[in-house]
């Protein structure tokens, strides 16, 4: 009863949502950078962040290896892992109020299948496009994304020339399947790439640096503030294409503006760190409970925890059997998947109540 | 408003489901979209809103081709008002009625402006459904739900509002309401109706024109009168149909007939058997209800009744409510009210007199009571208004099928007969003005058996109920005669 009330003052509050998401995301951010093998001091880290970021005349007697921790591990680590988790939480969000399923993630149109095809692909051939180097992965990744999400699209509409939504669903559980067909296929195949492909598969945001970051960002800045701009459609859409499309929504440009703008996100997610699981569901169903179902709140709130907790997702994943690290997505997984349990239960106990 | 002309779509264009509609709407009006199932009204309906597209013809709203609207702009003219509707996450009330504003929002950012604020409250009220406004949608029962889908067509302030079976999960006071309201709109704000109906009653009652679709054509659009007729409905839905006209209001109302009541047609013939007398009172227990034309105490007019009582009440009689001390009455006597047709006379049941007449299948029988009722020379015992004078109670029951117009005819048959018997009694006994206003008559059919619906079988019919009434009338005014001289 005591959270049920909880979740009342939230819906009837959002500002404190707000406050306390961004809080959230922030202890994460800060957590995050200060913990780890070598331990920075918050005090430490905010003169460091205040003089290379903010390039504020403090004393310059930081130290040099903190600093080069913060600035060029830490700090570039954790942005990467907020942005994945934001993109992965609000496209999330995204896929489920256009399916109209809770149940959908960004994975369930076959994106992340086509992502990573592309980056099992760099990997087993050893594959490295001229100029680019090391980007060949991420960039292949999201080429194979885009090309996933637009042969299931066309693949939809050669089916159902209105695509309704059950069509582009069943297309995309299509699509996964052969893709992943095809990636057990090369894993069956490699030799000694395996444990690089799988490290891949499961999730990692570790030694990427700022260039990944500056990879994902301008698919995450266009996904995000498409999918923004369209939190009403997506309102009107839960409540069926042929009800949305009375209320005066053009349902079917929506529809591909959401898909394109998801995908993205989540070709982007997929690009830069593998295939991290569970976000884009428990994080869109969690903040639902919280501040319910209207989009115009549900997607920024979802981005925002979605980023914090994939930052703290990875504090865990780092430090659990330090000075090895579990790949990020057993972590997702094992935290995700007990707790989607538990949403899920409390919400049958809740509807019989 | 809204004019469709030579409209062909649905499935393939070689086999469409609407096949050349034209027909046109005028606005204020509330035009009903009536036909069987699979007759193409919700394809219709669909076509018109601008869900599906269409492969010939032309729909032209406000003077403008339906295709040429923006959607936007579309659901700031129309609004839909869906048979049902899931949503997969639950928004409040108030959450789900603001999604009608979102045709009239404006810029990238929609912002939500005191207009629109206002809107949501003003339609949350006329619907009420404001004291659910944050509860959520999908705890709502079905007619809750259909109003708060309601208030978010109506927040769109549309001119044309279309609806797919507007009173389906409402109970009878609110698709009253909702069709009230819808009236009183298409007056007050010259609001369009476009809807489809299934109950073919509503229609007749709201509907100012009707569309009747038959297998994807035209079956006729026109008033309710001529929609609803019983041959075409009949012949259009495939089904027994029976219609009459709306108790208050000048609307034909059908009926349906069930086929077991059809087949429960074996003949049944009301006789002596049936007929009960006793000090106070006479009475026919029929074994099956039968259809009753009557002006009796307790179930005036018509309606189908199984027991039928005349009772004796003494000349001193006089109460102010005769209707319901004749209740007391039948329930004391062991009758059941609701089935019975309570008549009351002052004379003797004793002295009436029975027969049974029959004809070529068909057969009559009659029960009068009738006397002079003279005053009783007592001066100190006040006489009511409704035991003084002479009174003749006349029943008429017929073993066999009857129309409405055979039941009119005998019943101007029987008071004719019983006038005819009166005169040429009072000429027998030179009593002359013979008031009949206190008397009553009833006629009652098993509606079973032969069917009497043409001119000989109705001709015979009125032989044996004209012949029948006169003799018995007579017989029965001399049996009181004698009794009381």
């Amino acid at each position: 009863m005591g959270s049920s009330k909880r979740e009342k003052i939230l819906q009837n509050n959002r500002q404190l949502a707000y406050i306390l998401a961004f809080a959230f995301l922030a202890v994460s951010m800060i957590v995050g950078i200060s913990v780890g093998s070598v331990s920075v001091s918050v005090s430490e880290l905010f003169r460091i962040i205040g003089k290379e970021v903010f390039h504020l005349p403090l004393s310059t007697e930081a130290n040099m290896m903190f600093s080069n921790i913060v600035m060029k591990i830490r700090l570039p680590r954790v942005v990467l892992a907020g942005l994945v988790g934001a993109s992965l939480a609000i496209s999330g969000a995204a896929f489920q109020g256009l399916l109209r399923n809770p149940l959908a993630d960004p994975y369930t149109l076959g994106v992340s299948s086509g992502a990573s095809v592309g980056a099992v692909i760099t990997l087993f051939f050893g594959f490295s496009l001229p100029g680019i180097g090391l980007f060949t992965l991420p960039l292949l990744s999201v080429l194979f994304s885009f090309l996933t999400i637009f042969s299931v699209l066309l693949f939809a509409q050669k089916v159902d020339r209105s695509m309704k939504v059950e069509t582009i669903i069943l297309t995309g559980v299509i699509f996964s399947s052969f893709l992943g067909a095809f990636i057990s296929l090369m894993i069956a195949m490699t030799g000694e790439e395996l444990r690089q492909i799988i490290g891949w598969l499961l999730g990692s945001v570790s030694m990427r640096g700022w260039s990944y970051v500056g990879i994902i960002l301008p698919f995450f800045i266009v996904g995000a503030v498409i999918l923004m701009l369209n939190a009403r459609e997506l309102n009107a859409l839960s409540f069926g294409e042929d009800r949305a499309q009375h209320l005066g929504v053009s349902v079917k440009q929506r529809k591909l503006l959401v898909l394109i703008a998801g995908s993205l996100l989540t070709g982007a997610a997929v690009a830069v760190s593998g295939t991290i699981g569970f976000v884009g569901l428990v994080i869109p169903h969690f903040t639902r409970r919280l501040i319910g179902p209207d989009h115009k709140h549900l997607l920024p709130l979802s981005m925002i925890i979605g980023g914090g907790f994939l930052i703290l997702a990875d504090l865990v994943s780092r430090i659990i059997i330090s000075p090895a690290e579990l790949p990020i997505g057993v972590i997702t997984a094992l935290i995700g998947a007990p707790v989607f349990a538990m949403i899920l239960l409390k919400r049958r106990r809740t509807e019989r109540g | 408003m809204l004019t469709v002309t030579e409209l062909i779509g649905g499935y393939t264009r070689e086999m469409p489901v609407l096949k050349n509609l034209t027909f046109e709407v005028a606005r204020g009006e509330v035009f009903g979209i009536l036909g069987p199932n699979g007759s193409g009204k919700t394809t219709l309906l669909q076509m018109m809103s601008g869900i599906l597209p269409y492969h010939s013809g032309e729909i032209m709203l406000k003077g403008k081709r339906l295709q040429d609207y923006r959607t936007k702009d579309l659901a700031r003219v129309i609004a839909v008002l869906p048979q049902h509707s899931t949503q997969a996450f639950s928004y409040t009330v108030k959450e789900t009625v603001s999604l009608g504003r979102y045709a009239h929002q404006k810029g990238l950012l929609q912002s939500w402006s005191a207009e629109d604020e206002e809107v949501v409250k003003k339609v949350m009220k006329q619907t009420g459904v404001t004291q659910f406004q944050q509860i959520p949608f999908e705890q709502l029962s079905g007619g809750e739900k259909q109003r708060v889908l309601l208030a978010q067509s109506l927040a769109q302030e549309p001119e044309i509002l279309f609806l797919d079976e507007p009173t389906n999960h409402l109970d009878l006071s609110y698709q009253k309401e909702l069709l009230d309201l819808m009236k009183k709109w298409t007056k007050e704000k010259d609001l369009t109706v476009i809807s489809i109906f299934h109950d073919l009653n509503l229609a007749s009652l709201y509907c100012d024109r009707l569309l009747l679709l038959e297998k994807g054509r035209i079956q006729i659009n026109d008033k309710p009168n001529e929609v609803l007729k019983r041959e075409r409905i009949q012949a259009v839905y495939q089904t027994e149909i029976e219609n009459q006209p709306h108790p208050s209001l000048p609307k034909p109302q059908l009926f349906i007939v069930p086929s077991h009541l059809a087949e429960e047609q074996e003949a049944l013939v009301v006789n002596e058997r049936y007929l009960e007398t006793k000090d106070e009172w006479i009475a026919l227990k029929a074994p099956i209800p039968l259809k009753t034309l009557s002006s009796g105490v307790t179930g005036a007019i018509n309606g189908w009744y199984q027991t039928f009582v005349n009772r004796c009440v003494k000349r001193t009689y006089d109460c102010h409510d005769p209707l319901e001390e004749m209740i007391e009455y039948l329930s004391a006597k062991g009758f059941n009210p609701s089935e019975t047709m309570g008549m009351m006379t002052n004379v003797d049941v004793k002295t009436a007199a029975v027969r049974f007449y029959e004809g070529n299948d068909i057969s009559t029988f009659i029960v009068v009571t009738a006397g002079k009722g003279n005053p009783v020379n007592t001066p100190h015992i006040v006489q009511s208004e409704r035991t003084r004078g002479p009174s003749i109670h006349t029943w008429v029951f017929v073993n066999g099928c009857l129309p409405e117009e055979a039941f009119i005819q005998s019943l101007v048959t029987a008071t004719e007969a019983k006038l005819k018997a009166l005169h040429d009694y009072g000429a027998e006994t030179n009593t002359l003005g013979i008031e009949t206003s206190k008397d009553s008559i009833l006629l009652a059919a098993t509606q079973r058996g032969k069917n009497i619906r043409h001119g000989e079988s109705m001709e015979s019919l009125g032989m044996l109920v004209s012949r029948g009434v006169y003799e018995c009338t007579l017989l029965a005014m001399k049996n009181s005669d004698w009794k009381d001289g």
